[in-house]
């Protein structure tokens, strides 16, 4: 039921008094109500769950933990984490997990 | 598809794995609140693949899992009459009420029909005045703002054929019922990465901070849910106690403003049955007195319906994740999607039919 999935706006209208788009979702089409998204326009991807969209992605977000993850691979492939160089002396602390938003952690109370 | 494959990438799930195992040094119990991210965990074995010091338990985030048996009997007793209409999502036509289900009863010939979007109830209601159309509400936050949507229309246009039936629940006072029972074994939470999209994560914080335990916000999707563990397990190994958030193209601090303001229009906090678990307070949503006109439970009355519950079902251990489905002597023998016993079986989001699914007796439990 907490099931949404991303689409892309193709275009928008107006109908009594609420904004609609059509949006794609791979090979189909779906009208979807876009009340809740008013910054959501046409080639922007949204969220949507039971024919309301909840969220525009933030690609911005998303394309830069992608990013930390390719990293992550590229160094796992390359051998380059200190944990190849350091043999059962017990676990390092590897460091905060790279795809923590720092900027939102709670302060410490 | 975009932002979806890129979730799914095999190798991408390898390198978060190996990162998992360096970091973990000893057991740790997580939970993840939401019926879908406990479909994708048994759907892609991810709790086969995470350290085995690492247990996942399943939480309550099901919310036709978690609609009182009332509910279903008195969404029967309503779609009975013979004028009356009732519109549902289709995941609750098999949910067992005490006696029968809505399926049963619209093979029976009883007018019951399913919907993907509560716009579709609108359209019935407008389409056939002289019915009454009943509008089965159930969802956690995620569902709230389309279903508040739906009753505020009604109400603009005078729809006066159309209530919603509202079984509405809350995640934040059911993880606080969880951290406050004394059988808690759960360490670190995975919050509900939609229901957040709605909400933020700013309730969060207070409990993160009560009861010293991490939660991190996780989307849907294998790497999502890989990357949530991770950051629990560091801040787990690393003695925080934080509120972070994975979801970050869809879930910011603040949620959605609009969807927020649209559920205090239309709804207000009350307390909620949970099925199986039982009354916890400030858990539900209810329709506010100036759309009485509009909530089904008004419009048609409450009766006091005796509600029995299959004695063999653990749904109650299965749903707080005390037991595991794969723990219930009933669990694919005499309870299956076909039979099912509880709710958790017949739920697209049920722990039980993701274990039915995706895991029988043999695996790793």
């Amino acid at each position: 039921m907490c099931l949404a999935v991303p689409g892309k706006i193709l275009e928008t209208k107006e109908e009594k008094g609420s904004r609609f788009g059509r949006v794609q979702f791979g090979g189909i089409t779906r009208q979807v109500q876009l009340d809740f998204v008013p910054e959501a326009g046409v080639g922007d991807y949204v969220i949507v769950h039971v024919g309301f969209a909840l969220s525009k992605v933030n690609a911005e977000e998303a394309e830069r933990t992608y990013q930390l993850l390719e990293e992550m691979g590229m160094l796992e492939e390359e051998g380059l984490d200190s944990e190849n160089q350091d043999s059962g002396s017990g676990i390092q602390d590897s460091g905060p997990h790279p795809a923590s938003d720092s900027s939102k952690l709670t302060p410490d109370s | 598809m975009k932002y979806l494959d890129e979730y799914r990438d095999a190798r991408l799930a390898r390198v978060l794995v190996a990162d998992l195992a360096k970091r973990v040094t000893r057991p740790w119990v997580l939970m993840e609140i939401c019926g879908g991210q406990t479909h994708t965990l048994m759907r892609y074995g991810i709790d086969e693949l995470i350290p085995s010091q690492i247990e996942l338990v399943h939480g309550p985030g099901c919310p036709v899992c978690v609609t009182a048996i009332e509910t279903i009997d008195r969404a029967i007793q309503i779609a009975s009459l013979p004028d009356v209409t009732l519109v549902s999502y289709g995941d609750m036509l098999r949910v067992p009420g005490s006696h029968s289900d809505l399926f049963h009863l619209k093979a029976g010939g009883g007018d019951v029909r399913v919907a993907y979007s509560p716009m579709e109830a609108l359209k019935v209601a407008r389409a056939n005045p002289h019915r009454r159309v009943v509008f089965l509400g159930v969802g956690f936050e995620t569902t709230a703002p389309a279903n508040a949507m739906v009753v505020w229309q009604a109400a603009r246009e005078g729809l006066g054929n159309f209530s919603m039936l509202t079984s509405h629940f809350l995640v934040p006072p059911a993880i606080r019922m969880l951290l406050e029972s004394p059988a808690n074994r759960v360490q670190g939470f995975i919050a509900p990465g939609h229901v957040c999209t709605v909400m933020g994560y700013g309730q969060y914080d207070e409990l993160s901070r009560k009861y010293r335990v991490p939660i991190v916000v996780g989307g849907f999707e294998p790497v999502d849910l890989l990357e949530a563990i991770s950051m629990l397990v560091a801040q787990l190994e690393q003695g925080r106690a934080e509120v972070e958030n994975q979801y970050v193209r869809s879930v910011c601090y603040e949620g959605n403003r609009p969807a927020q303001e649209i559920m205090g229009k239309v709804f207000e906090i009350c307390d909620r049955k949970w099925r199986g678990i039982g009354v916890i307070p400030q858990s539900g949503l209810r329709l506010r007195e100036k759309f009485a006109a509009h909530d089904a439970e008004r419009v048609f009355g409450v009766t006091d319906t005796t509600a029995e519950e299959p004695a063999e079902c653990i749904s109650a251990l299965v749903l707080q994740g005390l037991k595991k489905p794969v723990e219930c002597p009933a669990f694919a023998v005499r309870c299956t999607p076909e039979t099912p016993l509880g709710a958790p079986m017949v739920s697209g989001e049920g722990a039980c039919a993701a274990y039915y699914q995706y895991r029988r007796p043999g695996g790793k439990d």
